[in-house]
């Protein structure tokens, strides 16, 4: 069990700022998600955690002790890395009993630890076979197996998923979050695939160039993205962004885009100068009374939904819907917006607190 | 240009039998995207209409005319691989003109030029075509394979995967613009993935590959709607089609060993009683993952549901597909 807080963390490698000054915290128990493009520090604060790279500044507690200077050995985590290496010329009851072994625990007891592992994990059937003629599956479930064997307070996880085909993939997810479920332990996960962070996670941090962008509950930075880093990276496809020009005034309910009126939520702070407004493409329809217009560029099946293109003043915009309405390419068209779901982001690309988003936003 | 005509097509690699008796007519102007698992005889089908392999048995008839002894080069299709090939030495701009310089087909310099920066404008990839080949990302590598193939007017396009390395949102602008290139060229393309999203946005047809066998063709729409087996159910779709006994709900058709239920044909809030295992949130939709009598299913419901794990949920199938002990669809 453990609970982890990371404050102020910084690491450096020479001139390069890997992370800057990261903050947040892992409750116990939790699924923590470390999202964010190739580059963007999620590896480096997760090998921080760790104690495989000591951090530059900053603080890290497990449990309430600081850390962030001790040895990986003296930090009860279990590291599960995305390239599983396993003992190829040991059975995988050896494999998993090893990091038991060279702990110095009496055989009985180790026989019984990995019994009850295998159990959980559904390959008591497999135990006496060597890994090397292993599924992909198997091979996966035998490395995760050393590391829940140790009963360690928290688990690190680099991309463990990232090597299988899509299919597959989701199989596994779904299976490790089922681990998770039950046997509690605080899990600490780095992917740069949003739906797996978003599909798996109880928090997700955000990052990019080693900033954490946004920090909270999945749905909650999936509906109110703190920056339009956030918009266009969570959801596929991602946030529709629409560029306008504009001073708005705090209060606001309406904005100008090319001379259409868009009702949005009141804003809570004004904005003014180069600004974009954000909406989810479910929250886009079609409707020919209103008075923002669009030209369909683009009609993309996706079985029970479509994602429609639309070309507009401010920029292109994509709609999804029932593939039951039948949209000609080329249509002109005017576009509905759900105001309930609207964000407003100023010209720093932060969102600009208002009714609906500042729950959210004001305490992250 | 002309359909592309498979018959009868064979292909074995030893004792692995690729491709079985592979009819398939790929009309004129459309676009094709071969789906399935590895193994399943895509790329095979592929290198045989592009002239790398040659069939045991059977012909490729284009235009009312065997192609069969024809050299790839006879048969002017443009190949784009899996892992790029580009040439080290040259610059992505030579890479790009090498098709076009090639002797059948002697294209004058302002059109090489014009050809060129039009290609390379729709692949993102203006700014480098000064650039050395090798001094370039994967993803870029990539696309200037894909644009080698793009300058040249072939009767066919044959793709393996050209997406499959580059990264999500580069691979969502392409899947638009390929589809647009095609859609502007009245071009045939032939398409491999196992990707779904790509073969569904994409395809004007689909051909469902097993085990070297094809054993569904139609447009997305029909091979979502209608498939005509398990198999073929279970290639598109996310959340997966669920399959269940036959008689879970209730009673079942003559001869159904299992039911197969999509998201949206598990109407919710009367039927039987459901457990809720699990609730997923994926932001646009919420998966719920349910047991029902010892059984699992995934369905989805509204993104901001108040369901929580050991909620009560009825369900009820609605336009349900049932199959037979063999898998196939019993209509």
């Amino acid at each position: 069990m453990a609970q982890i807080v990371i404050k102020n963390l910084r690491k450096e490698f020479g001139a390069f700022t890997a992370v800057q000054s990261s903050s947040f915290t892992i409750e116990d128990g939790e699924f923590f998600m470390l999202l964010g493009p190739s580059g963007c520090g999620k590896t480096t604060t997760l090998r921080m955690i760790a104690g495989l790279e000591l951090p530059t500044s900053g603080e890290i507690f497990i449990n309430g002790d600081e850390v962030s200077q001790k040895p990986a050995s003296q930090r009860d985590i279990a590291f599960v890395f995305q390239m599983f290496a396993l003992y190829p010329h040991m059975n995988v009851r050896k494999n998993i009993s090893y990091p038991l072994i060279s702990q110095g625990m009496p055989r009985q007891m180790v026989r019984a630890k990995v019994a009850e592992v295998a159990d959980i994990l559904g390959i008591t059937h497999i135990l006496d076979k060597p890994v090397g003629g292993l599924s992909g599956g198997d091979r996966q479930r035998v490395a995760l197996g050393r590391a829940i064997v140790r009963d360690p307070a928290c688990f690190l996880m680099d991309e463990p998923l990232g090597a299988l085909d899509a299919e597959f993939r989701e199989h596994m997810a779904v299976e490790l979050r089922a681990l998770h479920d039950r046997m509690g332990a605080t899990t600490v996960y780095v992917t740069h695939d949003q739906l797996e962070a978003m599909q798996m996670g109880d928090k997700i941090a955000v990052m990019n160039h080693g900033v954490v962008e946004q920090f909270g509950k999945p749905q909650d930075i999936y509906d109110w993205p703190a920056t339009t880093f956030v918009a266009r990276f969570i959801g596929s496809p991602a946030m529709n962004l629409l560029a306008f020009e504009g001073a708005l005034a705090a209060g606001a309910v309406q904005v100008d885009l090319g001379g259409a009126g868009v009702e949005m939520p009141a804003l809570r702070q004004g904005a003014s100068g180069a600004l974009h407004l954000g909406l989810r493409p479910e929250y886009v329809t079609l409707d020919d009374a209103a008075p923002y217009r669009g030209c369909v560029t683009g009609v993309e099946y996706l079985g029970a939904t479509q994602i429609i293109t639309l070309e507009t003043l401010c920029g292109p915009i994509k709609a999804r819907m029932s593939s039951d309405v039948i949209v000609p390419m080329g249509a002109q068209t005017g576009l509905r917006f759900d105001a309930r779901a609207i964000s407003i982001f100023g010209h720093d690309g932060r969102a600009v607190l208002s009714a609906v988003n500042e729950k959210v936003l004001s305490h992250g | 240009m002309a359909d592309i005509v498979l018959q009868n097509l064979s292909k074995s690699f030893g004792k692995v039998q690729a491709l079985q008796d592979l009819s398939l007519t790929i009309p004129d102007g459309s676009f094709v995207v071969l789906l399935g698992p590895t193994g399943a005889g895509k790329t095979t089908l592929l290198r045989l209409v592009a002239g790398l392999e040659r069939a045991d048995q059977g012909d490729i008839i284009i235009g009312g005319q065997s192609v069969r002894d024809y050299t790839p080069a006879q048969r002017n299709m443009a190949m784009v691989f899996q892992q790029y090939s580009l040439y080290p030495h040259l610059t992505v701009r030579e890479n790009m003109e090498f098709p076009l310089k090639s002797p059948l087909l002697k294209t004058p310099r302002d059109e090489m030029n014009r050809k060129v920066a039009e290609v390379a404008q729709m692949l993102q990839i203006s700014h480098k075509l000064d650039n050395r080949a090798t001094a370039l990302s994967g993803g870029e590598m990539q696309r200037v394979s894909i644009g080698r193939a793009l300058v040249r007017s072939p009767l066919a396009y044959l793709m393996d995967e050209p997406l499959s390395s580059l990264d999500a949102k580069l691979r969502a602008d392409l899947r638009v613009e390929l589809k647009n290139i095609q859609a502007n060229l009245g071009a045939t393309f032939i398409y491999v993935t196992h990707d779904q999203i790509e073969a569904m946005t994409m395809a004007t047809h689909i051909g469902v590959l097993q085990e070297g066998r094809l054993v569904q063709f139609g447009t997305p729409r029909e091979i979502y709607e209608q498939p005509v087996s398990i198999y073929a159910a279970s290639r598109l779709g996310q959340p997966h089609i669920n399959i269940l006994p036959a008689d879970l709900f209730g009673p079942a058709p003559a001869r159904a060993v299992y039911i197969g239920l999509r998201p949206e044909h598990i109407r919710q809030g009367q039927g039987m009683e459901s457990t809720v295992k699990r609730v997923e949130r994926l932001g646009d939709q919420t998966r719920l993952h349910l047991e029902i009598a010892g059984q699992g299913l995934v369905t989805v419901t509204d993104a901001h549901t108040s369901l929580t794990a050991g909620d009560i949920v009825k369900i009820q199938p609605q336009n349900a597909y049932y199959f037979d002990a063999s898998g196939n669809r019993i209509v």
